[in-house]
């Protein structure tokens, strides 16, 4: 009973300390004061300020939108790549397995270096759409990692049945494999979507001045000190997401 | 009719893979390396002649006490954030299966605020008069504020609370199949709890343990902007360098270099995982 209540107790005291910072954003986004540390009384008045800021809106739709659009392409394309493991033997996957754990693996500062590097070489502007390759790049093998997973259970005898009866490879994929992995095609989008909203380290190197995204601009704003207003708008995103989430989770949920 | 289109949708399908992980993931780093060797170049950042000289920085004693001081830094967020997960998630991992997927989800969902902005919240706890300094005063533990802001106990704390999620996922994904029946047949043989789980849990978890480990340490030395955020004048971490030299200072050979040098590490990393042979199944989540 002891050991019971012990380990409820743990797990809720971890829970608190993960939600806390973000506890604290919230309830500082009421706080009629601009310090960041002393508690004064509740207003309204950081929402009304940040309606009235277009600069701050704008730069949190961007940031929603790169997640979004970053997410799209890295499940299509992680999607492609799993299915490809999954079916097809060719020389170099090993290699393609093996790179997609390094890239899970390597702290973003390395792979927002060589990204940035590429780009200088290769002359592209840095803005928007070197943000959403650099996304997509950090993102896919997440995707493919957790479709991976969902298709090891599937039998290979399956898509052979289907080539039994005539199915050509194109059939099979789009009506055997792919009704089976919608599950983990709909969490690898989640899972890319808050990679990309949370990265603070790549964008900082890819990105550019005329597609400033939130943490960017953030960033900029720490050493000045930030606003309360960057409180009521991360809150106002957090739900956002929050309830855009839940919604879609239903939906996928219920469809099953 | 049918197989010639089949075999067309392989090719393409190839060529594709192929030309991404040419392009984004291959190339990218091949050029880091190279730019290592470059010399600086005001206007275009790189240019001729090859050298060596970047890599000479690495041995400059500035750098090496900021190296060491980030090593010891990420060393011990890495053993917080195990002891603080591995209880956690082996619990967690035990919950009723319908429940599991929700408790999974509630270590995410923080996530969707920024990192940054969550480091920033945590100014509020720890300074002068944030949270944890007025309740302790009010208790009457202590008199005057305690500084805990600007120090590099207020980037432990931040770095430990950032990466937490880092080592509960990999530790989650192995502590998930765990069998019980192993450990009843452990008991079953004489050992006592505490015995069972040292002798049969724990080696089983094993890759989970290593890579969560390898996934706290190497973000640990380069979360610049924790440093940033909640450090002082000496919190600078591995990270903050080659910041400083891709963005401040403009040195881009010597960044690379210092790059090249933090990538070689975590290849060693990760060559030691594999070759311990217990990785975590290649075609299962790390997380």
């Amino acid at each position: 009973m002891v050991g019971r209540f012990f380990k409820y107790l743990y797990v809720s005291a971890v829970y608190l300390l993960l939600y806390v910072p973000l506890l604290v954003t919230i309830v500082f986004s009421f706080n009629d004061s601009a310090s960041a540390d002393t508690w004064n009384g509740f207003t309204m008045q950081w929402y009304k300020q940040l309606f009235a800021d277009k600069s701050l809106i704008n730069s949190a739709f961007r940031s929603l939108f790169l997640a979004a659009a970053a997410a799209t392409c890295s499940t299509v394309i992680g999607t492609v790549i799993a299915v490809a493991l999954h079916r097809y033997r060719f020389i170099g996957q090993k290699v393609v397995y093996g790179s997609l754990s390094v890239i899970m693996l390597s702290p973003e500062i390395i792979q927002g270096i060589s990204l940035v590097v590429i780009f200088v070489i290769l002359g592209i502007p840095l803005g928007f759409s070197t943000l959403l390759l650099s996304h997509t790049v950090f993102c896919f093998p997440f995707v493919t990692i957790t479709i991976l997973a969902r298709l090891k259970g599937v039998s290979r005898d399956l898509a052979e049945a289907a080539a039994d009866l005539g199915a050509s490879d194109v059939d099979t994929v789009r009506f055997i494999l792919i009704p089976l992995i919608v599950p983990a095609v709909f969490a690898g989008w989640l899972m890319s979507f808050t990679l990309s909203i949370d990265d603070v380290i790549i964008s900082f190197f890819v990105g550019g001045k005329n597609y400033e995204i939130l943490p960017l601009k953030i960033y900029s704003m720490v050493r000045t000190g930030i606003q309360p207003d960057v409180n009521a708008l991360c809150a106002a995103m957090f739900f956002a997401t929050f309830f855009v989430v839940m919604f879609s989770y239903r939906l996928v949920r219920t469809k099953k | 009719m049918l197989k010639s289109a089949d075999n067309f949708c392989r090719q393409a399908v190839l060529y594709f893979i192929f030309i991404w992980f040419g392009i984004m993931v291959f190339a990218p780093n091949l050029l880091v390396l190279l730019a290592s060797f470059l010399s600086r170049d005001p206007v275009w950042m790189l240019r001729l002649p090859l050298n060596l000289q970047n890599y000479r920085a690495l041995a400059d004693t500035k750098l090496l006490t900021v190296i060491l001081k980030s090593l010891n830094l990420a060393f011990c967020t890495t053993l917080f954030c195990l002891l603080v997960a591995y209880p956690f998630t082996y619990f967690i991992a035990r919950f009723a299966k319908e429940y599991r997927a929700l408790f999974l989800m509630l270590i995410i969902v923080p996530f969707w605020t920024n990192s940054l902005i969550r480091n920033y919240a945590l100014i509020s706890i720890l300074g002068d008069s944030g949270i944890v300094n007025s309740f302790l005063i009010k208790c009457g533990l202590i008199s005057q504020p305690l500084k805990l802001l600007y120090t590099n106990l207020a980037v432990f704390i931040g770095m430990t609370y950032t990466l937490l999620p880092f080592m509960i996922l990999p530790l989650y994904a192995v502590l998930e199949k765990l069998d019980r029946s192993l450990l009843e047949a452990a008991e079953d043989l004489g050992a006592g709890a505490t015995a069972a789980f040292f002798r049969v849990v724990v080696p089983i978890s094993a890759p989970g343990i290593v890579a969560g480990c390898i996934m706290v340490f190497l973000p640990a030395l380069t979360l610049f902007y924790v440093a940033d955020i909640l450090g002082g004048e000496d919190s600078a971490v591995v990270g903050s360098v080659i910041r400083d030299q891709f963005t401040v200072v403009h040195n881009w050979p010597v960044g690379a270099a210092i790059n090249i040098a933090l990538t070689l590490f975590m290849l060693l990393l990760l060559h030691l995982y594999y070759k311990s042979g217990n990785s975590v199944d290649q075609e299962q989540p790390i997380w």
